[in-house]
């Protein structure tokens, strides 16, 4: 009991007094889960998009395979992208095993398939007459497109929050590919892991409840933006 | 009568079948067509290709004079060819962006989105609606909103795909005279998808009775109404007579519509000149050998027997009053009175017994 009672007060006391290298942690893990999840959006989005919208051969095993990437064991991307990475392997070249980069890599192939099968799924469910509709109004392709991507802009709000949320508690492929090395690529779930190996209890259950925190804000704020846009 | 779609030959085919097919049509300019007929009839597959939104198999369409072949004029003819579908489908943001959509597609300036947007809203009569959220509106707001947004476009050719459909009585009759106002003023000629008789009698000028991909007949629509060709168009328009007439006075609960010549007196008021049609069931038609005193019935006509075919349990006649009207009498008194083709009998109904629409123009 006194074990977890002096980590929480060591843990808050560490959050409340800014400490720098927690500090310098949480911002590291927002920057690459950030950045891996405005990439999965990208791509996400778009060949979500096209794929609900274009009827082709083989169309429904594309759509099989797209949601079974939305389950992708982090730790089997963590091995694909080492072995791409190695300094063998085939991107060998780009020298980014155990960086930031590699990091952000991983977590972009983590996120996309959530992106892009939620993406899909929301662009499939609109009524299937909007498209003839808008296009009856005069919309060119793009315009088109570009309307029923803001129809589905709740479903994609929540495809953002299920992405960040996905990658931010990641912790088998970013220690993989970061390597966990200090001020440069440890984030919040490597840290936490090593602190709680080194019996750091104190350490971890602060960065525990950082991330907790991060993933609360988070979607409080994407919660607020979907609530504004959708008035009842 | 100048025509701004004419269709020829057209065949359109979805998985093989064979779901369009037809020898000619033509839409004649500032008029009002109604596309009517059952379900799967192909009214919304013919309505989809005139708007250039599916592509035939086969078949000629000329718009304006044009030939329509290449997607380029494909395209060229959706800019003034607008189709509104059944369900409203509108966009989950304000009403005023709904209605501004097509005019933003077409890169017009605020103001003058502002100012089309303003007249389209007046126009369906819910301009206090433009800041509202347009997945908060009822079903009858939500489909005068998308008719907004397609009549801000100032199309020249407009078709509607069952615009009344499932909307509550009340709130389809106000649809039907507003839009009836709009379609006279703004001289938008209009193709309607309907199946129910009495919008089509209320909105349309022409006809068409569609049937498995195919025209059965065209024409007027009091034409169509009265001398159905085929059995199944007589099924589907109904056997109700129609007459074309407009109201001459009106007084106490009455009016006196002047028909060919003659005039009913039906129940109701309508303004002085206003063109109805008035509708007599068959059933409500009394056949008499002498003229009938001292009765309820404020219609009394001298007639004559045109025809009489016998139906499965009565016999249909059709009497000549001046103006044509069905009855249906029973088997035994139509052989009791000794009714026969050309006999000279009196015809009478109750003012109530008759239906007055009012009518465009």
């Amino acid at each position: 009991m006194d074990l977890i009672v002096q980590g929480v007060i060591k843990a808050f006391q560490l959050i409340i007094s800014f400490d720098p290298e927690v500090m310098g942690i949480t911002w590291l893990s927002l920057k690459i889960s950030g950045t891996a999840t405005f990439i999965s959006l990208f791509f996400g989005v778009s060949v979500g998009t096209a794929v609900a919208l274009n009827n082709f051969p083989g169309k429904r095993l594309v759509i099989s395979i797209i949601n079974t990437g939305m389950g992708l064991p982090p730790v089997v991307v963590g091995l694909f992208v080492t072995i791409m990475i190695w300094r063998s392997g085939p991107l060998g070249f780009l020298e980014i095993l155990y960086t930031p980069y590699a990091m952000i890599i991983a977590q972009a192939i983590i996120a996309t398939p959530i992106v892009m099968g939620i993406s899909l799924a929301s662009i499939q469910n609109l009524p299937p007459n909007l498209r003839l509709q808008i296009l009856s109004l005069g919309a060119s392709r793009m315009q088109m497109i570009w309307v029923l991507i803001k129809e589905s802009r709740l479903p994609l709000l929540a495809a953002v929050m299920a992405g960040f949320g996905g990658v931010i508690s990641e912790v088998g492929a970013s220690i993989m590919v970061g390597g966990n090395i200090k001020g440069y690529s440890r984030v919040l779930t490597t840290a936490t892991v090593m602190e709680t190996g080194k019996g750091n209890f104190d350490i971890a259950i602060a960065l525990g409840i950082i991330l907790l925190i991060l993933a609360f804000l988070v979607n409080l704020l994407l919660t607020q933006i979907q609530q504004r846009q959708h008035p009842r | 009568m100048n025509n701004i779609f004419t269709i020829e030959n057209l065949i359109v085919r979805r998985g093989g079948v064979k779901v369009l097919d037809i020898n000619e049509l033509k839409v004649h300019e500032s008029r009002i067509l109604a596309l009517i007929g059952p379900n799967g009839a192909g009214k919304s597959t013919l309505l989809l290709t005139m708007a250039g939104l599916l592509k035939p198999d086969q078949g000629k369409m000329h718009y304006k004079g044009r030939p329509v072949e290449s997607s380029a004029e494909r395209s060229r003819m959706r800019r003034s060819v607008c189709v509104v579908f059944q369900e409203p489908l509108l966009l989950s943001t304000s009403v005023y962006k709904n209605v501004a959509l097509g005019l933003k597609f077409r890169g017009m300036s605020k103001n003058d989105i502002q100012k089309n947007v303003g007249d389209a809203l007046s126009y369906f009569g819910i301009s206090s609606l433009a800041n509202r959220s347009a997945k908060t509106l009822s079903g009858g707001e939500s489909k005068r909103v998308s008719l907004a947004r397609a009549f801000a476009l100032k199309p020249h050719l407009i078709l509607l795909d069952e615009a009344f459909n499932s909307l509550d009585p009340p709130t389809r009759e106000s649809l039907i005279d507003d839009l009836r106002h709009i379609l006279e003023e703004t001289k938008i000629t209009a193709v309607l998808a309907l199946h129910d008789r009495e919008e089509t009698l209320r909105l349309a000028q022409d006809v068409t009775v569609m049937s498995e991909g195919r025209l059965i007949q065209t024409g007027a629509t009091a034409q169509i109404f009265n001398q159905p060709q085929s059995e199944f168009v007589a099924n589907f328009v109904g056997t109700e007579t129609i007459l074309e007439g407009t109201v001459q006075n009106i007084r106490s609960g009455l009016m006196e519509v002047l028909v060919s010549g003659k005039v009913i007196e039906a129940a109701g008021a309508a303004p002085l000149g206003q063109k109805v049609f008035c509708c007599i069931r068959p059933e409500n038609i009394v056949v008499s050998r002498e003229a009938p005193e001292n009765t309820s019935a404020r219609n009394i006509y001298e007639a004559r027997i045109q025809k009489i075919v016998r139906q499965a349990f009565f016999y249909k006649l059709v009497l000549d009053c001046g103006f044509p009207v069905v009855a249906y009498l029973t088997v035994s008194s139509c052989e009791d009175l000794g009714f026969c083709e050309g006999a000279a009998v009196f015809a009478s109904f109750k003012a109530t017994a008759v239906h007055v629409m009012r009518r465009e123009k």
